[in-house]
């Protein structure tokens, strides 16, 4: 998809790669439109009515074709017992630290795979690679968030192990990747302790699509004002059934129950 | 800023059905968007623009019905409007609610020469 502008950017802005590959591919297989040497004047007014002409039904949703593709992702996964999430939260929120400390801990219980998304840089891709599993970096170019032709190309480059753990960490953004399935089991959203307590109330839509809600960084709670409990009062307000494990991924406060709803999930 | 991508996918969309009808020209483009769709429609409209450039939606107009919240309390099983995903129930204050409209994303219907 062209996120820029709609208008001559290229579907290659996006780019597949895991850490040591010196090529990488690109997302190829839908049409683009635009031709790079168009003209932009128009001379007729726009004020004129248009409804003379005739008139289609459709009743299509908008996101129709990255929902089909993301059902194609799901019917994958659960037919090589791949359990697929998505971690999501705001730039800095620690995901991928959670991540590195997440696979040192289960790898040699389940084999682990990561697709990450980023806009640009390899350098989660090379942290996540320093763990020992297997990843491929999605550049989205200027792209806001993962869709699932992404992960579909991605999961394919990556090899998937039957009965694995795949993480998808989407691109740092708690409005725009709430919209789009990428084919995941659960949606697991971040918040640190350093981001506000109100976060649920400002980004309600991907709180309320996510099943379990992590709250980092808890060993800085004596140094900033956010209230654990407002924060998830705040959260159950918006999606009732949403569960929260409380951890610190530097210091290892709570991993432990986070990795136990890992692998009771993944079974 | 999905709401590009989102212009795109909706120009991608139209585009090929108007192809199929054999269309010269794509004149305006009727989506329903929910008030709690997580679409803001200027966002939308301005993608709109730049993404119909050189199409055969190049000049089309965006009618946007804006389709408003309605939820349903599971707790005293009364009906109300919802302007936002953190509402409690008008009646009883519980928040355990399920939301039956304003979530939408559609295109109705699109016109065409």
């Amino acid at each position: 998809m062209c996120d820029t502008c709609g208008c001559g950017q290229p579907d290659e802005a996006v780019t597949l790669r895991k850490p040591g590959q010196n090529s990488h591919s690109h997302l190829h297989d839908h049409d683009h439109h635009h031709d790079q040497d168009h003209s932009h004047s128009h001379d007729h007014s726009h004020d004129h009515s248009h409804d003379h002409g005739r008139t289609v039904e459709v009743e299509t949703n908008v996101l129709e074709k990255n929902n089909l593709l993301a059902e194609r992702n799901r019917g994958y996964f659960e037919a090589k017992n791949i359990f697929a999430l998505n971690l999501v939260s705001s730039p800095g929120a620690g995901k991928t630290t959670l991540l590195e400390k997440t696979i040192s801990q289960i790898k040699d219980k389940t084999e682990c795979a990561v697709i990450e998304g980023d806009q640009q840089t390899m350098n989660d891709a090379e942290r996540i690679a320093a763990t020992g599993a297997a990843v491929i970096q999605v550049n989205t170019g200027t792209g806001c968030h993962l869709d699932s032709e992404m992960v579909n190309q991605g999961s394919k480059e990556l090899e998937l192990k039957d009965n694995s753990i795949l993480f998808i960490e989407n691109v740092g953004n708690l409005v725009c990747p709430a919209l789009f399935d990428l084919g995941e089991a659960h949606k697991v959203v971040i918040i640190s302790v350093t981001e506000g307590d109100d976060k649920p109330h400002k980004y309600p839509t991907m709180f309320s699509v996510s099943d379990l809600c992590i709250i980092n960084k808890t060993d800085l709670l004596p140094y900033v004002d956010f209230n654990v409990d407002k924060c998830k009062e705040y959260a159950r307000q918006v999606n009732p059934n949403i569960k929260f494990i409380e951890a610190s991924a530097t210091k290892g406060d709570g991993m432990q129950k986070w990795i136990d709803w890992l692998l009771a999930h993944s079974k | 800023m999905h709401e590009m991508s989102i212009a795109v996918s909706i120009v991608d969309i139209v585009c090929k059905k108007a192809k199929e009808e054999n269309a010269k020209k794509i004149n305006n483009i009727v989506l329903d968007v929910g008030e709690l769709s997580g679409i803001m429609i200027d966002a939308l409209e301005f993608g709109f623009e730049a993404a119909t450039k050189s199409t055969l939606a190049d000049g089309a107009q965006l009618k946007i019905n804006r389709i408003q919240g309605k939820a349903f309390c599971k707790n005293c099983d009364k009906h109300f409007h919802i302007e936002n995903e953190f509402t409690p129930c008008p009646t009883c204050d519980d928040y355990n609610i399920e939301l039956l409209k304003g979530k939408e994303l559609n295109i109705k219907s699109f016109n065409i020469d």
